[in-house]
C-alpha cells in the first residue's frame, strides 16, 4: 500500500508542479503551490506510518504551520500588488517596482 | 481490504479534483477543486493512522487557507479569468512536457522500491497513550525549539499581512460638514427627481416628468441608462429615449 500512496502524492505534486508552470492568475498559482505542499505532507505521512515513527507526522504539521503563515503573507502581497495595477496575472507583474 | 477501497476512490477524486484545479478557466472553480483535494487528502491521513493530522488538515486547509483564497477571490475580482495569450513561446507544451518527466521519474524511483509491510504506528504511540499524546510528547521536548520559532513565524506573518494590506488614506475623511457643504454649494440642494412615469411606467429605467411636463434626464440612473443605450432598450417616447441618452453621455463626459 506504501507504494499506491507515495505514487499518489507523486502524482498529486507534478500536477501542481504543471500548474504552477502554466497558470497566469497569481491566485491560481498560489493554489498550485498549496496542492505540493499538500502531497509532500502525503508522502511524509505514508512514510511516517511505514517506518512506525511520529517524527513524520511531525513534520507535516511544520509543514501545515509554515503553509499557512505563507498563504496568508502571499495573499496579502497578492491583493497589494492588485491594488496598483488592477490586475492578478503574473505577466503583469513583471517588474518588481513602478 | 477496506483501506484498498477508500484509497482508490479518494485517489481516483483527487486526482481528477487536482487536474480540474489545473484545467477549470474560473478561478473560483480552482478553489473548489483544491478543497476537493484538501478533504480527500484528510480522509487518507485518517485511513494513515494519522488523526490528528487530518483534523488539522480539515480546520487549517479548508477551513482556513480556503476562506482565505475564497476572500482574496472577492477582493481581487471573481471574473478574473486568465489570459490564453502565451507570453513566452511554447510554454504551455514544454511545461506538460516537463511535467510528465517528472512525474514519470517520481514514479519509476517509488516503483523500484520494494516496501516491506508497513511497521505501523501501534508501537511508537502506545508508550505515549495516543496518537495526540505522542504527538505533543515530541513537540514539547525534542522539538521545543522548532515549536517557539513557529508561533513567532505566525506572529510574523500575522504582522506583514496587517502591514501589506494596510493602506493609507490620502487625504483625510470627508466629514458631515464637509458633505453638507459641498451639497449646498453643488447644483442640486435637494436630492434628485425620482425615476418613472408613474401614470404609464413605474420602471427604474424610465426618466421623470417634472411638473411642467419637461423630461428629466436627471432622474434616470447613470448605469442602468448605459446598459439601455448598449442593449437596445429605449422607449418608444423619443423625449425619454432621449433623456436617457443625454445621461449616458453626462456620465461619459464626467469621467
Amino acid at each position: 500500500m506504501t507504494t499506491h500512496y507515495l505514487v499518489l502524492s507523486a502524482l498529486l505534486f507534478a500536477i501542481g508542479a504543471v500548474g504552477v508552470l502554466v497558470r497566469r492568475n497569481a491566485i491560481v498559482i498560489f493554489m498550485c503551490v498549496e496542492l505540493m505542499l499538500n502531497a509532500c505532507n502525503l508522502a511524509f505521512v505514508t512514510f511516517a506510518r511505514q517506518h512506525g515513527n511520529l517524527d513524520g507526522q511531525l513534520i507535516a504539521f511544520f509543514v501545515m504551520v509554515v503553509a499557512a503563515a505563507e498563504v496568508v503573507v502571499g495573499l496579502a502581497i497578492i491583493v497589494t500588488i492588485f491594488r496598483t495595477r488592477r490586475s492578478a496575472s503574473v505577466d503583469d507583474a513583471n517588474l518588481l517596482k513602478y | 481490504m477496506g483501506e484498498t477501497i477508500t484509497f482508490w476512490v479518494l485517489a481516483v477524486v483527487s486526482v481528477a479534483a487536482a487536474l480540474g484545479l489545473v484545467l477549470s478557466r474560473k478561478a473560483v472553480y480552482c478553489a473548489l477543486m483544491l478543497g476537493v483535494v484538501m478533504g480527500s487528502l484528510a480522509v487518507l491521513y485518517a485511513v494513515q493512522e494519522a488523526p490528528f493530522l487530518a483534523a488539522v488538515q480539515i480546520i487549517v486547509y479548508t477551513g482556513a487557507v480556503m476562506m482565505l483564497f475564497l476572500f482574496v477571490l472577492m477582493l481581487v475580482g471573481v471574473d478574473s479569468t486568465d489570459s490564453l495569450v502565451e507570453t513566452i513561446k511554447g510554454q504551455r507544451f514544454w511545461a506538460i512536457v516537463a511535467g510528465l518527466g517528472f512525474a514519470a521519474l517520481l514514479a519509476l524511483a517509488i516503483g523500484n522500491v520494494a516496501f516491506v509491510r508497513p511497521t505501523g504506528l501501534g508501537g511508537a504511540t502506545s508508550q505515549y497513550g495516543g496518537n495526540v499524546q505522542g504527538l505533543a510528547q515530541l513537540i514539547f521536548t525534542r522539538h521545543v525549539f522548532a515549536f517557539e520559532v513557529a508561533s513567532a513565524l505566525l506572529i510574523t506573518a500575522a504582522l506583514a499581512a496587517m502591514v501589506l494590506a494596510h493602506r493609507e488614506r490620502a487625504k483625510a475623511k470627508p466629514t458631515q460638514k464637509d458633505l453638507a457643504r459641498a451639497r449646498f454649494a453643488g447644483p442640486h440642494p435637494t436630492p434628485l427627481p425620482g425615476p418613472g412615469v408613474y401614470a404609464r411606467h413605474n420602471a427604474n429605467d424610465m426618466p421623470a416628468l417634472l411638473p411642467d411636463g419637461t423630461v428629466s434626464e436627471l432622474s434616470v440612473n447613470r448605469i442602468i441608462a448605459r446598459h439601455d443605450v448598449q442593449e437596445g432598450r429605449l422607449p418608444e417616447d423619443p423625449r425619454l429615449a432621449e433623456a436617457i441618452r443625454q445621461a449616458v453621455e453626462v456620465e461619459e463626459e464626467s469621467k
